[in-house]
């Protein structure tokens, strides 16, 4: 803050000789000079931090001990580690198309209701608001077994056998995922408004005197036009599933055990970085983890440019 | 609104009415998980095993119980004094940054842009490792300054911020040069004052993601006063174990405030999302 003006003041007469160019050059460094410190020194230096760390075996009490690529060893011999891989993929592979083709459906007919349409946006919108780790808890307490959990009670009224949810191994992970697809779907829905609102009116009107059937409009002209919003949220909503925590953490945790339960049945990427660093304190271990999150998001955002180039 | 892209009309069809109903039913329903919390919120503990969803004598018990220690209050408080700190340092520096790449001719503006952007490929959780060893070294752990300085300024705010400050035409900033105006007030008192809607959408979200951040508050604090409401409320509902009328209230307590925004700011957060989503 200080800079800019101490650059305008003590500079006095060496300030007058400048040409409105060069003015113009110290204003922006002025301008610049605490946001580079900030960027260079909570974003940069930390990056490179993370694959040093994860060359080295440490646990923050001893200095760090350089392991070279052991971590990333260990990693792959982990099964623990496999496991939650898979989990991540699928938290990703069943979240992101169910979101996205729930959000379209939603979005396309909304599009063309006139009546009370702000409201029923809302309706949909308004869990995009909620605080994550307060919503694991509500979805948590659906969840519980007769007599308490609502899930539970309804199949217990339609005479449908009890399930276990979060206490089975299978189930737990949609379970799960559930209130995530839930609280995104709002944000997916008002994005794919505006970019259905963007296609000009012109062009279906033209299709319609054509006489194409509303199946082949949607087909040939409001997919392809809407290409860059599907791209953008493809892309946003992989890389929120892939590193989903809060409700895993929130509707898993036990009093006696780790949260990412039951036998690791929920356990993402993120939960398994978080517990290897802040509870074991494996801090090399953990960045080697934290590397393989950080290539697989690379890998989506390379794509995306891909794609986004190909248009 | 819709009348622009509505394909068909006048004409009431039963197709549309069926269309209605069943986004109508569907806008319920995924608003019932807000009803049952707040409902029962509502209850008291004897009620919340029969599944009425209005409560049979609605109590405010709940709520006297959860703030009565002064707990929740301290965290409510915690996560709002964060959430706007950091939202006014990012609508600060990230406007400034956005706009300086935006509207100054400079050596190595490109390169400063690319290094910025390319801050956006890196996920948090990678930084969260090396944060917490220099909060550690710093004696930042468990403070407030600790929760808040990863998130000072962020790429995707100064992205933001320059595409909008792009849309400003130079000869407004040309004509307050003329004038005399240093290049710092012409950025306060010229070009911020044009570009309101993304100032306004970018404090909305970042208010947000403040508000609801977990993971980082969850690690860098271990003290329960500094703890923010969603970390607090983790270890509330942990502690209160069955008591789900109490979790209920703890949940409700961390979303009524961003719900009750919504509903006075509707239009507003709606535009600000779109353009932030869009143009971000």
């Amino acid at each position: 803050m200080t800079t800019y003006t101490d650059v305008a003041r003590s500079g006095g007469r060496l300030w007058q000789g400048l040409s409105l160019q060069q003015k113009q050059v110290v204003w922006a460094w002025a301008f610049l000079a605490v946001p580079i410190l900030f960027y260079g020194l909570i974003r940069f230096y930390p990056t490179v931090e993370a694959f040093v760390i994860s060359t080295t075996k440490w646990n923050l009490m001893t200095p760090p001990v350089f392991v070279g690529l052991a971590n990333f060893e260990r990693l792959l011999a982990d099964p623990v580690f496999w496991k939650v891989f898979g989990n991540t993929f699928l938290y990703l592979v069943i979240g992101t198309p169910v979101s996205l083709i729930l959000a379209f459906v939603i979005a396309y007919h909304l599009d063309r209701v006139r009546f009370m349409h702000g409201f029923i946006r809302a309706l949909y919108f308004l869990p995009f608001l909620t605080t994550a780790a307060a919503m694991a808890w509500v979805w948590r307490w659906f969840y519980q077994p007769v007599p308490i959990g609502l899930f539970n009670n309804l199949l217990a009224g339609l005479g449908i056998a009890q399930q276990p949810f979060l206490r089975s191994t299978t189930q737990a992970l949609p379970a799960v995922l559930a209130p995530a697809i839930w609280a995104g779907l709002g944000f997916q829905v008002v994005i794919f408004l505006a970019g259905l609102r963007a296609i000009p009116t012109t062009y279906y009107e033209a299709a319609r005197i054509d006489g194409l059937p509303e199946l082949a409009i949607l087909r040939k002209i409001t997919l392809p036009l809407l290409k860059p919003t599907i791209i953008f949220l493809v892309v946003f909503s992989s890389i929120g599933f892939l590193r989903i925590f809060d409700q895993v953490y929130n509707m898993t945790s036990q009093t006696s055990s780790d949260p990412g339960g039951p036998l690791n049945a929920t356990k993402p990427l993120v939960l398994m970085i978080y517990q290897t660093a802040f509870s074991s304190f494996d801090m090399g271990y953990a960045a080697a983890q934290t590397v393989v999150l950080f290539l697989v998001l690379l890998c989506i955002s390379l794509l995306q440019l891909r794609l986004l180039r190909d248009r | 609104m819709s009348a622009i892209a509505s394909p068909v009309s006048g004409r009431i069809e039963p197709g549309r009415i069926l269309a209605w109903l069943l986004l109508f039913g569907g806008g319920l329903l995924m608003v019932t998980p807000l009803a049952f919390m707040f409902a029962t919120s509502l209850k008291d503990s004897s009620e919340i095993y029969d599944l009425a969803f209005f409560p049979a004598h609605p109590t405010l018990d709940n709520y006297v119980t959860v703030l009565s220690d002064g707990r929740f209050l301290r965290w409510f408080a915690n996560s709002f004094g964060i959430a706007t700190a950091v939202t006014l340092s990012n609508v600060f520096f990230d406007s400034l940054v956005g706009y300086t790449l935006a509207k100054f001719q400079f050596r190595g503006r490109y390169l400063v842009f690319i290094a910025i952007l390319s801050t956006l490929m890196i996920p948090t959780e990678m930084l969260v490792i090396p944060w917490y060893v220099m909060a550690k070294n710093f004696g930042w752990l468990d403070s407030y300054w600790g929760i808040m300085f990863p998130g000072m300024m962020t790429a995707f705010g100064t992205f933001l911020m320059k595409q909008f400050f792009e849309t400003v035409p130079n000869d407004f900033l040309e004509a307050a040069r003329v004038d005399g105006l240093n290049e710092f007030a012409i950025f306060w008192r010229i070009a911020l004052p044009l570009v309101t809607p993304a100032l306004s959408a970018l404090a909305i979200f970042t208010f947000l993601s403040n508000w609801t951040a977990f993971i980082w508050p969850l690690i860098v604090t271990t003290s329960k006063e500094l703890y923010t409401l969603p970390v607090g409320l983790t270890s509330y509902a942990v502690e209160a174990q069955v008591q789900w009328e109490l979790i209920m209230t703890g949940a409700a307590l961390a979303t009524l405030p961003t719900l009750t925004v919504f509903l006075l700011l509707q239009r507003y957060i709606v535009r600000g999302v779109v353009l932030a989503g869009l143009k971000g």
